[in-house]
This record gives C-alpha cells, structure tokens and sequence, in this order.
C-alpha cells in the first residue's frame, strides 16, 4: 500500500515538474509554431546556473530560492536574446527554425559539459524542506510535497496571466489565428519575445527546482526534452490545460513504468501518444493539428 | 542534380565516370588503410543520407528520428549473431526489422505534416534510443553489442578493408542507380508532387498519404542497408548511435549538401565525415562544432552546398538553367500518367 501511495507522490512530483518544463514548450509551439528543440537545453542550463549559484561555484553563495530566481532570470533573458537575434531572422521557416534550434541545444549542450565537466552536481535540498511529513505509515519527503505546490502555484498564476489579462488575451488570440491577431492591432512579432523568454525562464526554473531530486549531469537535456515533446503531443499544443493533463500523465506513466517495467519504461511512454496519435491527432486539448 | 540534369549529357557522363574511376582506383592511391576505412564510412553514410533524403527532399518530410532505424537494424543484425544465425539470415531480419520499424514510423508520424512530422519522429526516435540503453537483457544497454566477423559474399571475405570497401562501393552505386531511377519514375514525380501542392495532388485523384507511406518504405530500406554496413564496419553497436546527435549529423548531411538533389546527400556525408574525423583528431568538441555548423549553413547557404555550387558555376558559365525549370519538368511528367 505504501510502495504505490509513495510512487503516487512521486509521480504527480515529476508531473508537476514536467508542467513546469513543458507549459512554455507548449506556449511557444502554440504561438509560434516552433518545437523549440533548446527547452531540454534551457532546463539543463537553468538546473546548472542555479545549482552552481547554491554550491558557490560562481563565487558566491546564494539561498536556493534566491539562485532559482537568479537562474530564472539568466536563462530568460538568454532566451530572449536567441529569439530576437537568431530565430527572428528566419521567419516563416520553420525547418530552419527546427535546425537553429537544434544547433544551439547541441552547443549548449557541450558548453555545459565544457563548463561543468562530466560529473554529475548534487543540489542541496532547501533548508526547511529536508525532513519528511508522516501520513499514518507513509512517509513523504516534504520537498517533493512542496514541488507540488509551487507546480499548482505556477499553473495557476499561468492561467490568470493567460486567462484574465490583457497581455494573455493577445497571446491567446495569437495562438488561435496569428495572422487576424495582427491585422488587430496585436503586436505577434513582439509577443513572440515576450514567451520565448517566458518559457525558457520557466524551463530553468523547472531545471532548478528539480535539481534536489534529478541532479543535474550532462544528458539532462535529452532526458527531458522527449518528455516535454511527449507532453505537448499528448495534450495539444498551445493549451494550457493539454500542458497540465499531459504532464501528470506522463509523469504517472513513466514512474509507474519505471518501477513496475524498469526495461521498458520508454516503450511503455510511447503507447499513450501512439493512441492519442490515432484517436485525436491534434492532442486531447488542442485546437488545430501542428 | 535535378539542374544538373538538363546540363550538357556529354560533360555530365564524363564527370561521373571520372568520380566513379576514383571511388573505384581510390585504395590505390590513398596512402594508408585509415584512409580507406574513412572512404567506406563515407560510402555508407551517402546511402544513409540519400535514405534520409528521400523524405527531407523529395517528400518534404523532416524525419529526426532516423537514427533509431539505422540503429534497430544494426542492433537486429548484432542480435541474430548473438543468437548464432548465419550472416545471411541476420541481414535479411534486419532489412525486414528495419522496414517494419519505418512501417510503424510512418503510420503515426504521417498522420501529421510539417512541423508535426518532425516532433512525431523526433519522439519515436528517442523511444528507440530510450529502449537501446534501458532495455538491458536485449541490447546489452550501455555495453552495446560486439560483432564478431564479417560476412564473405560469394567466398570474397570483407574483413580485409578494402574489400569491405568495395562491398561499400557496390551497395552504395546500386543505392544511387535506385534513387535515381526512383526520383525520375512517375512514382517520384507524384512524391515530389506531394511535397509542392499536397492539396492539388489530392484533387487530381493521387492517394498523398499512400505516396508518403511508400516513400518512408524506401527510405527504410535503404536506411537499414546502411545500418547493416555500419554494424559490419565497426564491429559495435551501443545505444550512442542511435541519439539525437546521429540523426542530426545525418540530416545535416542532407541539409549540408542541399536536400532534393542526388549529389547533395553523397557530398555532404563526405563533408560530415571528414570534418568529424580531422576534428576528432585534434578537438574533443564534435557537437560545438556540428551545431555551430548548422546554425552557420541554415543563416548563411540555406539552400545547402551542392544547389550554392551549381548556382555559382552557372553564374560563371552564363547558363540560364535554374531550379524553377526542374520543377516544371517534374510538373509535366507528373501530369502525364
């Protein structure tokens, strides 16, 4: 009873993580109809940023919170910068989109690498967060509690941005029809920026958040970014909601299948998209097919 | 080669006979066995990439997943081995491994186009890769799977190097005659249709997915023969060649060369090869370069080498002979049948 309440936490830990990851992922393939293949990168760079500012490589040390903003804030801007300086010059082209990307996630990808060497850096668990909560005789590390929430406090705040302001009303009508959004007035080009950077910042915040319990090594990056993809194809891109069912579903799916079928943790992934692929192409909650 | 084609046929022949009297002289003048070996790395990632190209060129499908089919049949062959099958029935599980995993490839990713298709492959390609280094009692996981030997076609044994790189050589003229042939029948015709105005395609009674579907086909074939090559050559296989990287590296050598030509995937995989093998030599940083290659080709010559090339030399001869005219040859033979 405790061995599937505990992999139930943990699987609805590592959802709520994906969330994190893949909601920007969704968002920018949604607006801009770019698989942006650097958010596996952005997570990586973000857990590795973060996680150096806690352990004092970069020659200060930081409280764990204050280095996920300081992550945050780094890679967003570092997104914002690729959006405005290398994507912005091939509009329209989505197959070089899809290679610019690429070629930077390998770049990155071997910067960090460079940078931080092959061995894998354990990030300290917030203080305050280290003990364990008891429910009758299960046991839970609190920290996995608490990423649970900050996903929840994160899903919500996206909903408002999205949902009841103006800035997400434009993107919303962004997403569902770029080229009448500007024919009113909208200013896409401008709004792109504004969720590249968005979703990048919060690929590293994911990136850091999850460095307590995934440890950040060299291959993150392609740990992750399936996942991310698996997400949005399940859940439809460009939907908020598709980003949150699919996240926890794979998160399920892929612990589940880990503890359960160590060896074919991967296969057992595949078969949900395989059905939504033959059931509903454009993912359960998206609107038009990519 | 599309705008190559209607270029003068006699100093066309005489080109390729000369490239074809160097792939054949080419163990002797090259000065050490190494160099042949890189000459049959070559040979089999050109038929890779002219498998790969099927689809990024004349389908106008993008397929990052490619290397988990290169992989799965240099895995099936490493398999059968294991289990002590003979090298003959090993290759033919794998040919037919190989164009089943296309088979199941193509029904899900074709349900979609564009952007979709790349995701769709990208996804199934790192399941593959996932099942390569998770599934342990099979693949060996990270260890991989020793080869021992090569097989001995008609009593000729391919362990010497440059034997193994004329049994390259073979495959690889008879890879390029079939997609030649493949790209100027009426089938490849209504491919290249499909890719220019799927829609009108549709209207004129063609079946778009089923042309698709055919072409992922081939594609697959010709992506395990050289995935069966590689497994051969190198003696190895382990979860590595089947990541992301390789199936970027391949399509870079289509992108590279210029995708939609029958040149550009062999020059690119030359180009490929032999940056990654001096590099290596003196740099540990393979995938710097490989992605700062493809952020240079994709902002800079887009439209790939071989194309860039043509176009400059037409520029200096005054031939008026561009890709437009192509297009509208493959235009009119797709209306004829």
């Amino acid at each position: 009873m405790n061995f599937w309440l505990v992999l139930t936490v943990n699987s609805v830990t590592f959802g709520g993580l994906l969330f994190l990851l893949a909601s920007g992922f969704s968002l920018i393939f949604g607006l801009m109809r770019i698989p942006n293949l650097t958010h596996g990168s952005l997570f990586m760079l973000g857990a590795y940023v973060g996680g150096s500012a806690v352990v004092g490589l970069l020659g200060f040390k930081l409280n764990f919170w204050l280095a996920a903003v300081l992550a945050t804030l780094t890679v967003a801007a570092l997104g914002a910068l690729v959006e405005r300086f290398l994507l912005r010059q091939l509009p329209g082209d989505q197959l070089a989109q899809v290679l610019v990307t690429l070629g930077i996630s390998f770049m990155a990808a071997d910067f960090c690498l460079m940078v931080w060497g092959g061995d894998p850096m354990s990030v300290a668990t917030p203080d305050g967060l280290g003990g364990f909560a008891r429910v009758g005789t299960a046991v839970f590390p609190l920290y996995r509690l608490a990423i649970i929430a900050i996903a929840i406090v994160v899903a919500i705040a996206l909903w408002l941005l999205l949902d009841r302001t103006r800035l997400g009303a434009m993107i919303r009508a962004g997403v569902d029809d770029p080229d009448m959004a500007r024919v009113v007035g909208i200013r896409v080009s401008q709004l792109f920026t504004i969720v590249f950077a968005l979703g990048a910042g919060l690929a590293a915040f994911a990136g850091i958040i999850g460095g307590p319990i995934l440890s950040v090594y060299p291959g993150l990056d392609q740990d992750m970014l399936p996942l991310a993809l698996l997400v949005v194809i399940i859940g439809g891109a460009g939907s908020l909601l598709g980003s949150f069912v699919g996240s926890i579903l794979v998160g399920f799916i892929y612990n589940f299948g880990q503890a359960l079928l160590p060896e074919l943790a991967y296969f057992v992934l595949f078969l949900p998209m395989l059905l939504v692929l033959l059931l509903r192409p454009q993912g359960l909650f998206g609107r038009h097919m990519p | 080669m599309t705008a190559m084609l209607t270029a003068n046929n006699g100093t066309r022949l005489a080109v390729l006979g000369l490239a074809l009297l160097a792939l054949v002289t080419l163990p002797l003048w090259m000065p050490g066995i190494y160099y042949v070996n890189v000459g049959s790395q070559i040979l089999f990632y050109a038929v890779f990439a002219l498998g790969l190209n099927v689809l990024v060129g004349y389908a106008g499908l993008v397929s990052l997943g490619h290397a988990g089919l290169f992989g799965i049949s240099a895995y099936a062959t490493g398999y059968m081995l294991q289990l002590g099958a003979g090298h003959s029935v090993a290759i033919v599980v794998a040919l037919i491994v190989g164009v089943a995993s296309m088979a199941v490839f193509a029904l899900l990713s074709l349900r979609s186009s564009g952007i979709g298709f790349i995701m769709i492959t990208l996804a199934l390609g790192e399941i593959l890769w996932g099942l390569a280094y998770r599934w342990i009692s099979l693949t060996g996981g990270d260890n991989g799977i020793s080869v021992r030997g090569r097989p001995a076609p008609f009593g000729y044994s391919l362990t010497d190097p440059v034997h193994f790189y004329y049994a390259a050589l073979a495959v690889f003229i008879v890879a390029v005659v079939m997609v030649a042939i493949f790209v100027r029948s009426p089938f490849g015709a209504s491919l290249m249709g499909t890719r220019d105005q799927p829609r009108r395609m549709n209207a004129l009674g063609y079946h778009v997915w089923m042309i698709r579907f055919y072409a992922c086909l081939f594609s697959g074939l010709l992506t395990a023969v050289s995935g069966i090559l590689f497994v051969y050559y190198t003696n190895f296989i382990s979860p590595q060649t089947l990541a992301l990287t390789s199936s970027a590296e391949v399509l870079l050598m289509v992108i590279s060369g210029g995708p939609g030509t029958l040149l550009g995937p062999i020059v690119g995989a030359a180009l490929v090869v032999v940056i990654k093998t001096v590099v290596s030599g003196f740099i540990e940083r393979w995938n710097f370069l490989l992605g700062a290659i493809f952020v240079a080709i994709v902002i800079l010559v887009p439209e790939g080498i071989v194309p860039g090339t043509v176009r400059l030399w037409q520029l200096i001869t005054r031939k008026r002979v561009s890709a437009p005219a192509a297009n509208a040859e493959a235009a009119s033979s797709e209306a004829a049948p």
